[in-house]
């Protein structure tokens, strides 16, 4: 029985013993309102996280997930109040999302610079970017308009939130790609070694900029789900320590950042755990920065943990990979 | 000679084409890209703001680089090792708060204070040197997991105690130093952060801790397996970046007395973009604290004057990430590059111009003329010796040769079928001679002159010579000790082939045509090497005359034979006395007539000849043609010759199809036989010279008779 614990399925029960907890322990927890908050927040770090898991899955990180997202669809959403149709603004911001994991892609496959650390370069040039020339104000609004792109973020379908079924969607997506695409079986061998991936003929360059350009499509869609459920983008956000919640997700649901494991199952489990935690602690009145504190210490001991179960490979461990 | 040969001619002989290889291959070429940087930088910057080199600018931003410098050296040391520290902005912030707290607030003496400071600092260093160093966590999550806790914690301080400790006040004489103070017009953070930076540089460079750190950096695996503590010396970096950032902060909080949120926010990237920038690579191993603090300046003034130029904070933030990139993109691509580009660059070839090829064919009058008198030669130690160069004689008839395995092998007489091992030295031993106390002298490939005692002890010569002070690589180390011959006086005089290849790529050296080898006298009268003849084509073959006041020399890609007075009324003198072989000789040595032996180890081709005088077509080649293409000379066949002092040749020895002594490197005559070695031969072959003394060795020739 204990050795067919994994960290997938500690993860889940100790989320099941965190939920029934906080039912029982604190007031308002499982009211309506509460669950539903509970579900739009995880729903929208679900998402990034399953773009995350992309990456790790394939040996790499993107730490600019978050400043794409902000840049993308805050220029997006001062295009419309513009005037701009809506549509060509999408459209727009889907081919700079997509330029971003261009970049991203060309920096880590070809020039071969560390992919957290050209992400991290680029999360930085990116902001800089974006405020320098494409949105003006710290936070942009959202448009009224009649258009269902409107109720992404806010309405519900069938008795179910919105967001909630864009996660699923995403994450169905995904998972078939990951699974069932040769793209996305690629990507496993990459990330599991890939110097053998590449003498065994895999195109390992190209798929590693798919990688980031999947991550940089998936972070817009995020954006979107955020910007239309609390009708306004922060671009703020691009500087706080979002992309981190984002990596403990993945971490966390057991996604070794060696690579080649794991897959989509591992982020719902991951956002669960991470959304019932978040949302107990903002009842208990936990301050911002403590929630902080904690939350990264619960990231150290899933780092910590991770290196246990996935110890580094000295032999396939690149030189270098920091 | 055609017009467009003599201009070759002239411009390869004037111009040093193989100092850019050499200044490629230097350790410190990698420190001119930050220079070259921050001379543009200074340019732009320049001419761009009016007061920019003003003194009062220049003192605010040398105050700056002050505490800047004292994360950047943290920061060096911890990447050198390997890893990456992006916790410093927030150690930065909790040991300024830490700072105002003790020092500002409390009122506490600096000479507790700072210290005090510096070990909160370290103590935090130390959470991440265990997690990382011991837990084997990765440097970059790890750290910056830290960065997000320990900036929660100052921001959670700061809620509570801001307005109390923005209250306090030290009105201590060296804390206002540390903030206002100027050394000589110097800033005190100047002073102080120089200080660290010269002893950091020691630690790295000189001492034992350093030799360590950098070990593990270049290869964490091979480190371990060397005994070197790695967990230990990983943790430590951390260390020791914690309480650099403590001592910055110390400068910091006494200038700004400022406990607000924003201190040391992104200072991590800054600091890293700074040493990245200045050439510290990612993973370890490479760098230096001059590249660091000169990475810290270019960033220091580029943000400084982007402030002062008034632009917003998202261009300032465009800027540094896209600098940041390309730093890392030039470092990552040079890296890879850079032994491709010095293998380009590094072979520069050279002018030089053969007579013509003498006529060896069969039935012509020529001296050198084909014949097949080596055919069937017996036979020594077949399949059991490997690449004997050289091979000598001591007094009881035993032969002693090298072989590539690093030993000197003896083979013992009469019937010379049994082996041992007569002493081991590591490197391919080459040319032999015995002194007048039968002591074995043995050039050694790559290591230098070795002298073996007839005990089989081991002693160190000579493996260093004077460095020559216009050359730009340091000659003074051997790298290939060839051949040698020990004077009446005992002074040895031996061959160093190239100075700019190794022994495996000796033959590149053919390539260059150029004068890189030099000839080296030993005097064991008190130990020294001095260089005698420096630039000859390759030396080789060194044999002392008769008469003990002159030695011979072979050029090999010079295809000559030369005379060195080394004593006598001519000292100093030298004339050729053969100029033009047809093929490379290698060693000579003396013959029981009065003449000499001399092998040539290979012949020369006419292709190869031309291809001598056209030292574009050779650069060409060596830059787009894959090495295995290359042209070499001809190395598969080669002959022994016998010649007088005067330079007449008497005799040719020719092994027709070359299968048993295709490459003959040395030859040795011995009690009527002559004795043929071949550095990638598997024997040594055996050859009864007709009317030879049977009684003559050369042991005699040189030492007397045993009386």
């Amino acid at each position: 029985m204990l050795n067919r614990l994994n960290q997938e399925r500690i993860v889940l029960l100790i989320s099941v013993i965190l939920f029934i907890g906080f039912s029982v322990g604190l007031d308002g927890f499982l009211s309506g309102g509460n669950i539903l908050s509970l579900v739009q927040n995880v729903s929208i770090l679900g998402i990034l996280g399953t773009g995350m898991a992309i990456g790790v899955i394939g040996r790499g990180i993107d730490l600019s997930m978050v400043s794409t997202m902000v840049i993308s669809v805050a220029w997006m959403l001062v295009m419309v109040n513009d005037g701009t149709n809506l549509w060509v603004a999408f459209g727009l911001a889907l081919g700079f999302a997509v330029v971003i994991g261009l970049i991203n892609g060309v920096l880590i496959a070809y020039v071969e610079i560390p992919a957290i650390f050209a992400t991290l370069a680029m999360g930085v040039a990116i902001y800089g970017f974006g405020k320098s020339f494409l949105v003006g104000t710290d936070v942009v609004y959202l448009p009224q308009g009649e258009s269902w792109f409107y109720q992404i973020g806010s309405g519900r379908f069938l008795g179910i939130p919105n967001p909630v079924i864009a996660f699923a969607l995403v994450a169905l997506i995904v998972h078939v790609f990951l699974q069932f695409s040769k793209y996305g079986r690629y990507n496993y061998a990459i990330g599991d070694n890939l110097w053998t991936a590449r003498i065994t003929g895999i195109p390992v360059r190209p798929v590693m900029m798919l990688q980031y350009v999947l991550i940089a499509v998936i972070a817009l869609l995020a954006g979107v789900v955020i910007a239309t459920s609390v009708s306004s983008m922060n671009t703020r956000l691009a500087l706080s320590t979002q992309v981190y919640d984002v990596i403990l997700v993945v971490v966390l649901g057991g996604i070794g950042l060696s690579g080649g494991k794991g897959g989509v199952r591992n982020v719902i489990v991951g956002t669960l755990l991470i959304g019932i935690l978040l949302n107990g602690m903002t009842i208990l009145n936990l301050s911002y920065t403590a929630q902080n504190i904690f939350k990264s210490i619960i990231l150290l001991a899933a780092i910590v943990i991770d290196t246990m179960l996935n110890p580094r490979d000295e032999q396939t461990a690149q030189h270098g990979d920091i | 000679m055609a017009a467009s040969e003599t201009w070759a001619k002239w411009r390869y002989r004037l111009v040093p084409d193989h100092a850019l290889g050499e200044i490629l291959s230097k350790n410190w070429i990698d420190t001119l890209i930050p220079a070259f940087i921050l001379v543009l930088v200074l340019i732009f910057f320049g001419t761009q703001m009016p007061n920019f080199l003003s003194a009062a600018n220049l003192n605010d931003i040398g105050r700056i680089y002050g505490e800047y410098l004292f994360i950047a050296i943290g920061m060096t040391i911890v990447m050198m090792a390997g890893g990456i520290d992006l916790s410093v902005g927030s150690i930065f912030a909790l040991c300024n708060f830490v700072s105002l707290a003790l020092i500002n607030y409390l009122e506490l003496p600096l000479i507790l204070g700072i210290p005090a400071v510096i070990a909160v600092g370290g103590a935090v260093g130390l959470i991440n040197g265990i997690l990382i160093g011991y837990l084997g966590l990765r440097a970059f999550l790890t750290t910056l997991v830290m960065l997000i806790i320990v900036r929660a914690s100052v921001d959670m301080l700061l809620l509570d105690y801001a307005m109390i400790i923005g209250r306090g006040f030290n009105a201590s004489l060296a804390w206002e130093f540390m903030a206002l103070g100027n050394i000589f017009g110097i800033p005190s953070s100047l002073v102080a952060v120089v200080v660290v930076a010269v002893a950091a540089h020691l630690v790295l460079t000189r001492f034992r801790f350093g030799w360590h750190l950098m070990a593990v950096g270049g290869s964490r695996r091979s480190a371990y397996n060397a005994g070197i503590r790695v967990k230990r010396t990983v943790c430590a970096t951390y260390v020791i970046s914690g309480m650099l950032c403590g001592l910055a902060s110390t400068f910091y909080a006494a200038r700004l007395s400022s406990a607000s949120a924003g201190v040391g926010l992104g200072l991590e990237v800054t600091i890293l973009t700074a040493v990245v920038l200045g050439g510290i690579s990612l993973g370890g191993g490479r760098g230096s604290i001059v590249k660091a603090a000169l990475g810290t300046v270019i960033i220091i003034l580029v943000q400084n004057s982007l402030i002062r130029m008034g632009l917003m904070s998202g261009a300032s933030s465009l800027v540094l990430g896209s600098v940041l990139l390309l730093a890392v993109a030039i470092d990552v691509r040079w890296m890879k590059n850079r032994s491709k580009i010095l293998a380009r660059s590094y072979v520069s070839p050279t002018y030089f111009k053969l007579p013509p090829l003498p006529e060896t064919a069969i039935g012509s009058d020529s001296p050198y003329a084909l014949n097949d008198k080596l055919r069937g030669v017996e036979a020594i130690g077949l399949g059991e010796l490997d690449g004997p160069e050289d091979m000598i004689f001591d007094r009881e008839d035993n032969m002693y040769c090298g072989s590539r395995h690093g030993d000197v092998i003896r083979i013992f007489a009469p019937d010379y079928t049994r082996i041992e091992v007569f002493a081991h030295i590591g490197g391919h031993p080459l040319g032999m001679a015995f002194d007048a106390r039968d002591n074995l002298h043995v050039c050694v490939g790559g290591m230098g002159l070795f002298m073996i005692a007839p005990d089989q002890t081991v002693t160190k010569l000579s493996d260093e010579t004077n460095r020559s002070w216009l050359s730009i690589a340091d000659d003074s180390r051997l790298r290939l000790a060839d051949d040698l011959d020990i004077a009446p006086d005992g002074r040895v005089f031996f061959s160093e082939a190239t100075v700019r290849y190794e022994m495996y790529d000796w033959m590149v050296d053919a390539l260059e045509a150029r004068g890189n080898g030099r000839i080296i006298c030993y005097d064991p009268k008190d130990g020294s090497s001095r260089t005698v003849l420096p630039n000859l084509q390759l030396p080789n073959g060194i044999c002392v005359e008769f008469e003990g006041q002159s030695l011979l020399y072979a050029e090999t890609w010079g295809c000559r034979i030369t005379r060195y007075w080394f004593d006598g009324p001519r000292k100093g003198q030298r004339d050729v006395v053969i100029a033009n072989l047809p093929g490379y000789p290698d060693n000579i040595n003396r013959a029981s007539d009065g003449t000499y032996w001399c092998a040539l180890c290979g012949m020369r081709s006419p292709v190869f000849d031309l291809a001598q005088r056209m030292p574009g077509f050779r650069r060409r080649m060596v830059q787009s043609v894959s090495r295995d293409d290359w042209l070499y000379p001809n190395m598969n066949t080669g002959c022994v010759i016998k010649f007088d002092k005067d330079g007449n040749v008497l005799d040719v020895l020719w092994d027709l199809g070359g299968e048993a002594h295709p490459m003959i490197t040395s030859i040795r005559e011995h009690k009527g036989y002559l004795y043929l070695g071949g550095i990638y031969n598997n024997r040594i072959g055996r050859y009864p010279i007709p009317d030879a003394d049977p009684n003559w060795t050369s042991h005699d020739s040189y030492w007397g008779e045993l009386t």
